[in-house]
């Protein structure tokens, strides 16, 4: 038996990962990365228009600092999100920028002088301060008060994951390639590695560790339609909810992107909206402004995408090969600024589509986007159930998005929990000792060694792509943008149906080496488990919040509703998860529950959130003299290791 | 624009070197073509309902990532974003490309050969203040213009097109290659990266660095990001051969 020993295992070598390696190891702890492929290649590269961080240096950004970003990270979150952490992040976000800035991210920077730009299909201009020139700027973005996206032109997370990449590489650490983990290993509780399949030859390796960091991204591709890689299949989550022990946070929260780009579902970025790109219907109207008239086209993501929705319900969708959708058109803006801030986006429109977005309006819809759930942790980012396993960035139900993320903190989010989790992950590695008998281990590996041998050796039966085609179109159609208890229910059940088929899986090609179908067929059953988690959970919950809209149940419900999803499966032969809840203490919120400001406000309030605002009046009350440092220490004081204390200088304002 | 309906015919290279006794070989397969067809869309369904052992490497399947670089009828490209309407007569060869380590099909093992030239240029930001840096205060100013020419050169993917398309890498098993030498122009140009001329002169001031490259410009031509390679290479020997 091969097993391969180091203080912290991370699962997944993309920013989250990336950055909790660097932590680990900064502190002298081995950290080695696992990936299914060259680092450089994860998703993270994916993210296209920017990460935002209050920098507050470009003129729109003026005044901009941590207590605006939280307020709308918040707010964003239609309350779902864990404030503490909230805090947390926003508190971080700028030092996370400027660390990158130092190991060489080209950011974007500001031009001091004379600027046109388009707000609302029309020119103006501003003017940049001459005393910010050459610190890093930022762009609009939806859901935000202030331009805050910090950016190099639209390849964002391109440049992030090569400066992180590279400075992982100048610390040594190792990443291993071509490896998938299939399982974790844990005893009484403690998670102490996992099963590992390597790629190329089909071996099995225990990768045994005091800490494991699960940092594999999303699930996107439980959707027939999403923007994700075809490698966010959700494994890292779903190895997770395997245990039986771990738990995975709010599986029903999935966000979709307004601007997919047919045929491919290709993302056309937040950028190009937020840098004054607009939608139109069939008959070229821009109807955002019908909807949505404060913020039209830059309303929260999930706002845009159901208005969308509803748009083409009315029949004002257009016609083509591919399906029914909108225009997204940013020709106004121009050769020159779209070359350079959007010239990711404009080749992917020329390769795909063969249009030229200079002069030519793109077709776009909604598609799947992103996961706002994930394998639920601490605000440590460890799991709250089976220690010593950790989980950062979109695989994490860390709770930074609640039920809607907003565009440009997620990859904040990697680099930022990657800092924050990575700092517990080596408190974690100095206080623990490895203490594992080498029969569990085995016990693990040889669990995993049947199932392979069954699937190589079985005659007859289940073909895992027609498994996962089903439940990628049952996904698609019943628990899409809009949902309601008789689709819902019907893709539980189809679901179910699924899981037991999937556990007779039978392939074709019985080698256990490079085997795309034998990847394949150790995938399926897992992803059948997490759509099972996603399409239950979002029965259950009778409201709608954020990204989860329910038709049959139109109102926020904080009543009844102000908590956290929790899943598990402890019984691996049940065809359901075990769904329990975890409320949010509304007494301990800095920002009680209000309303976001999108259409009507048909919220039904939660009992104490009005005794929580009488609360905080109180509290700034008797604190006339506080500053906001001080203020929020008093309404949330958060756990935030020593590192990250110390305030942010910003142009013009100093640390205040 | 894609002709709705007709047969496209493949010829993919296929060899397992797992496979004990396996022989490479071309095999063929007829795909109907669908409207907006990719090879990334093609060899999945071939995957998927006519043979589920080829192997092929997709991650972004958007131009992004670097993963699908293979050889489409003689020309290295990405393959995601390479439409099947491109090809008038419907016939698509398919090889996997040269100058990489095998995995299988078309499957080829970048990873590796970029990750030793990454180690062997040192690709990172050489500042001893860079991790004593107080990122509490306003980051260093930077000039926007280079911060935007060095974004220019970083958008190189590590697909591999450059390499496979290089006859000096044919003859030179160590050629540094278009990749690498884009690699050290970003750094080269970077304000923050403190390295001297006669440092970078070090590391590709041989044969197989800077002085090796005899400009066929097959890397140039290839690039499927249209970086400007070459003019690169012209601007780093110049200022290598400047070196004492």
């Amino acid at each position: 038996m091969n097993i391969i020993y180091t203080d912290s295992l991370i699962i997944g070598g993309g920013l989250a990962g990336l950055r909790v390696a660097i932590a680990a190891k900064q502190r002298g702890y081995d950290s080695l990365i696992l990936s299914l492929m060259p680092a450089k290649r994860s998703q993270s590269a994916a993210a296209q228009g920017g990460m935002q961080a209050s920098l507050g240096a470009c003129a729109k950004g003026e005044g901009d600092d941590e207590d605006v970003h939280f307020e709308d990270t918040v707010k964003g979150s239609d309350w779902g999100c864990d404030q503490d952490v909230a805090r947390m992040f926003v508190n971080t976000a700028p030092k996370a920028i400027r660390e990158l800035s130092a190991w060489g991210v080209p950011w974007s920077r500001v031009r001091g002088g004379d600027e046109e730009i388009i707000v609302n299909g029309n020119k103006e201009t501003i003017t940049e301060k001459h005393e910010a020139h050459g610190l890093i700027t930022a762009r609009n973005y939806g859901g935000t008060q202030k331009w805050r996206t910090c950016f190099t032109a639209d390849g964002t997370g391109h440049t992030m994951l090569y400066a992180m990449g590279n400075k992982a590489m100048q610390m040594k650490i190792p990443v291993h390639e071509r490896k998938e983990a299939i399982a974790l290993i844990h005893e009484d509780g403690v998670c102490y590695g996992a099963v590992v399949r390597d790629l190329i030859n089909g071996e099995l390796i225990a990768y045994i560790a005091k800490a494991t960091t699960i940092a594999t991204g999303g699930y996107g591709r439980l959707y027939a339609d999403s923007t994700n890689a075809v490698i966010s299949e959700g494994i890292g989550c779903a190895i997770a909810l395997e245990t039986g022990i771990a738990t995975l946070g709010n599986m029903e929260a999935v966000q979709f992107h307004p601007t997919g780009i047919l045929p491919m579902g290709l993302l056309a970025s937040e950028g190009c909206r937020g840098d004054g790109g607009m939608l139109l219907d069939k008959n070229m109207h821009r109807f955002m402004p019908d909807y949505e008239p404060d913020k039209k086209e830059l309303a929260s993501r999930d706002v845009v995408s159901r208005r969308m929705i509803e748009h083409m319900r009315k029949g004002k969708g257009a016609q083509s090969p591919y399906g029914e959708h909108l225009w997204l058109d940013i020709t106004f803006l121009g050769r020159k600024h779209i070359e350079k801030n959007l010239r990711e986006f404009k080749e992917i429109c020329e390769y795909f589509l063969g249009i030229d977005p200079v002069s030519e309006y793109i077709p776009v819809r909604p598609i799947q986007h992103y996961a706002m759930g994930g394998v639920r942790t601490k605000v440590t980012g460890e799991s709250p159930t089976l220690k010593g396993l950790f989980s950062a960035g979109e695989a994490a139900c860390w709770d930074l998005h609640g039920f809607n993320r907003l565009g440009g903190n997620s990859v904040a989010e990697t680099v930022v929990a990657g800092m924050i989790v990575g700092e517990f992950v080596a408190d974690y590695c100095a206080v623990n000792s490895l203490n594992i008998s080498t029969n569990t281990i085995e016990h693990f590996v040889n669990i995993e060694q049947k199932k392979i041998g069954d699937l190589l050796t079985r005659k007859y039966g289940e073909n895992p792509f027609k498994l996962r085609a089903q439940m990628q179109k049952i996904m698609m159609d019943n628990v899409g943008i809009f949902r309601n208890a008789s689709d819902l229910e019907q893709a539980v059940e189809a679901l179910k149906v699924l899981n037991q088929r999937a556990k007779t899986v039978a392939l074709q090609n019985k080698i256990s080496s490079s085997n795309p179908e034998l990847v394949a067929a150790i995938r399926v059953p897992k992803m059948i488990k997490l759509a099972q988690c996603v399409a239950y959970g979002a029965m259950l919950r009778t409201e709608s919040r954020g990204a989860h809209a329910r038709e049959d149940f139109p109102e926020r419900n904080d009543r009844d509703w102000l908590k956290r999803t929790l899943t598990s499966w402890p019984d691996d032969d049940a065809d359901l998860p075990e769904v329990t809840y975890e409320a949010l203490d509304v007494m301990k919120m800095e920002l009680p529950p209000d309303n976001r400001g999108y259409g009507v406000d048909n919220t039904i309030g939660h009992p104490d959130t009005e005794k929580r605002e009488a609360q905080i009046k109180e509290i700034k009350k008797a604190n006339k003299k506080a500053d906001r440092f001080e203020m929020q220490a008093l309404l949330n004081p958060i756990p935030i290791p020593e590192k990250f204390k110390g305030k942010n200088e910003r142009i013009g304002r100093g640390y205040k | 624009m894609s002709q709705d309906g007709r047969i496209l015919k493949f010829e993919i290279f296929r060899y397992n070197p797992q496979k004990k006794d396996d022989t490479p070989r071309m095999v063929p397969y007829e795909v109907t073509e669908t409207p907006g067809m990719s090879i990334f869309i093609a060899l999945n369904e071939i995957r998927e309902q006519q043979d589920s052992s080829l192997q092929f490497d997709f991650i972004c399947r958007a131009g992004m990532c670097g993963s699908c670089g293979m050889v489409i009828n003689g020309k290295p490209d990405l393959a995601c974003r390479t439409l099947t309407s491109k090809f008038k007569d419907g016939h698509i060869t398919l090889l996997p490309l040269p100058g990489f380590e095998l995995i299988g099909d078309l499957s080829v093992n970048t990873g590796k050969f970029m990750q030793a030239m990454s180690e062997r240029v040192e690709s990172w930001i050489h500042d001893v203040n860079a991790d004593n840096m107080n990122f509490n205060k306003l980051e260093e100013r930077m000039d926007p213009d280079i911060m935007d020419e060095v974004y220019g050169l970083e958008r190189c993917i590590e697909c591999g097109c450059c390499v496979s398309a290089c006859a000096t890498k044919r003859m030179r098993p160590d050629f540094l290659s278009a990749v690498g030498f884009m690699r050290l122009g970003r750094f080269y140009l970077d304000p923050r990266d403190k390295r001297t001329d006669e440092e970078f002169y070090e590391i590709m001031g041989d044969d197989d660095g800077i002085f090796g490259c005899m400009t066929l410009l097959g890397c140039e031509d290839h690039c499927p990001k249209n970086l400007p390679l070459q003019t690169q290479i012209a601007f780093l020997r110049r200022r290598m051969a400047m070196v004492k």
